[in-house]
């Protein structure tokens, strides 16, 4: 089944879908448009959840881990807005076909058509969330660097990524409805594996904790340069590594299981 | 040219969640039609399309007609290139226009206006275009100022309505409808019959699945009787 042919679709899928850019940033403001029509603040709630997140936990956990607050709510802040970005994309993800099950089911288009408006979703939903980042840096402005410059960068990365993750855990989640259950607890136990509320440096010398943690990688792509920071080495292989490894196997599974999604949804 | 060309096409729908012990001996042949059967992995599998093949060209009106689970609306939906055959092709040459679900895209939460925008651009059409239609179906839907609000608040006939409006304000080669359309009250019905006769008429190929002959022989010029998935006999009207 999986011929050169079915690999020349799936490719073939993933272009037009992408030149239908003039419908999948409608699908994205559409859905975010109809989650707050009836409430007054809107998408601001999204800022307004994860400001209170970070209010609520900031202090205690500064205490906890004995951090000055000056330093450590901006990292928290930060880290929180930027973690968000990537568990909301990998949980969008298990719903990405089942969820438009009523467009697919009635009309033929790209499927990946709904994978990069998962994104797209996602990053509005970011730039809702940038106002807290906004606001710590207010009080807290970072060094301006060109190393600022890597940010946008890093968000392009995570882009591509979050769409062989939402074409490959979209058609795994369409198959076996267990999975998208998996997914939420293994993204809620990794939140906390993952240094978003500690430091990377906390853990001494059991460096392995974060160097084999592909989240963490994600995490400092985008949030080391906030802080003027390069990006380890060792960040940049991991995710050249995940991006090669996961498009490789996403295409592998999209050419194969594609056409089968509208027989599963 | 505008035509539709099918190839010994098969079509299998997986049944998954069914335990399939109970299932062994008691369905190998359902009586509402459609086949029960076992794939090579030992997955119970409908077989909805059965190596069939059929050849429409312009001009074409088509009465797809056989009982509930027979393949029509398989068979209308594989044209529409949702399903994809597990062996065999169908070939389709021409802009198509599917009428199967009216509410297409549709999204209760969202108001009637965005939900004609939404469509358009699930259709490919552009920002003109899209005024143009919107133009169009809040004339012909009549619904006022009901546009402005979300489609939940919309009686069911209304919801009909609009979907009926867009899906009838662009013109199409090939026209793929699951049984005649009735929507609205009297007077809105008449208008109606009077739009899709004219879209009827600009269409190149009609292809109309349904379980009345007398609903076929008042619009088509062709019958094909579906049984089991297969093609029983394909008769001039």
């Amino acid at each position: 089944m999986s011929n050169p042919s079915s690999l020349s679709l799936a490719r073939k899928d993933i272009v037009e879908g992408f030149m239908r850019y003039d419908l999948w940033p409608s699908l994205a403001w559409q859905e975010i448009k109809r989650r707050y029509r009836r409430s007054t603040l809107g998408p601001l709630w999204l800022t307004i959840s994860t400001g209170a997140f970070v209010v609520g936990l900031g202090p205690l956990y500064g205490k906890l881990f004995n951090q000055d607050l000056a330093t450590y709510l901006p990292y928290i802040a930060v880290s929180f807005v930027l973690w968000a970005l990537l568990s909301g994309m990998i949980t969008d993800a298990c719903t990405v076909f089942v969820a438009e099950e009523s467009i697919f089911k009635q009309i033929k288009l790209p499927f990946s058509i709904f994978c990069f408006a998962l994104v797209t979703r996602n990053l509005i939903i970011l730039a809702h969330n940038a106002a807290i980042i906004l606001l710590v840096f207010l009080f807290y402005p970072p060094p301006l660097t060109p190393v600022l410059l890597l940010f946008p960068a890093g968000l392009l990365l995570i882009a591509i990524n979050g769409l062989w993750v939402s074409l490959s855990l979209g058609i795994l989640c369409t198959r076996f409805r267990d999975i998208p259950q998996i997914v939420a607890s293994v993204l809620q136990i990794t939140m906390f594996l993952t240094p978003v509320m500690w430091k990377a440096d906390m853990v001494g010398r059991h460096t392995w904790i974060v160097d084999w943690n592909p989240m963490n990688h994600f995490l400092e792509l985008v949030r080391a340069p906030l802080y003027g920071v390069m990006p380890s080495s060792t960040t940049w292989l991991a995710v050249a590594a995940i991006t090669v490894i996961g498009w490789t196997m996403t295409l592998i599974v999209f050419a194969r299981y594609r056409t089968r999604i509208p027989y599963w949804v | 040219m505008t035509s539709i060309i099918i190839k010994n096409m098969t079509v299998d729908f997986p049944i998954y969640g069914i335990a399939s012990r109970s299932f062994k001996n008691t369905f190998l042949r359902s009586a509402t039609g459609g086949r029960v059967a076992r794939d090579a992995s030992d997955k119970v599998v409908i077989r909805a399309i059965d190596n069939m093949s059929l050849s429409l060209k312009e001009g074409d009106r088509v009465g797809i007609y056989g009982h509930n689970g027979s393949g029509k609306s398989t068979l209308l939906k594989v044209v529409a290139g949702v399903y994809a055959p597990i062996s065999g092709t169908c070939e389709v040459t021409g802009r198509i226009s599917s009428m199967l679900n009216l509410l297409l895209g549709m999204h209760p939460d969202s108001t009637g206006y965005e939900n004609i925008y939404l469509r358009g651009k699930i259709l490919g059409l552009s920002r003109k275009e899209i005024e143009t239609i919107t133009k169009d179906v809040v004339e012909f839907a009549g619904l006022g100022d009901y546009m402005e609000m979300p489609l939940r608040t919309y009686s069911s006939g209304m919801a009909m309505r609009l979907g009926f409006s867009v899906s009838t304000s662009i013109p199409a080669d090939i026209l793929l409808m699951d049984e005649w359309m009735s929507v609205g009250d009297a007077e809105f019905t008449e208008k109606a019959n009077a739009r899709l006769a004219a879209l009827l008429d600009n269409a190149k190929i009609l292809v109309l699945a349904s379980h009345s002959e007398e609903t076929i022989r008042k619009n088509c010029n062709k019958i094909v009787r579906l049984d089991h998935g297969q093609i029983a006999s394909v008769e001039a009207i």
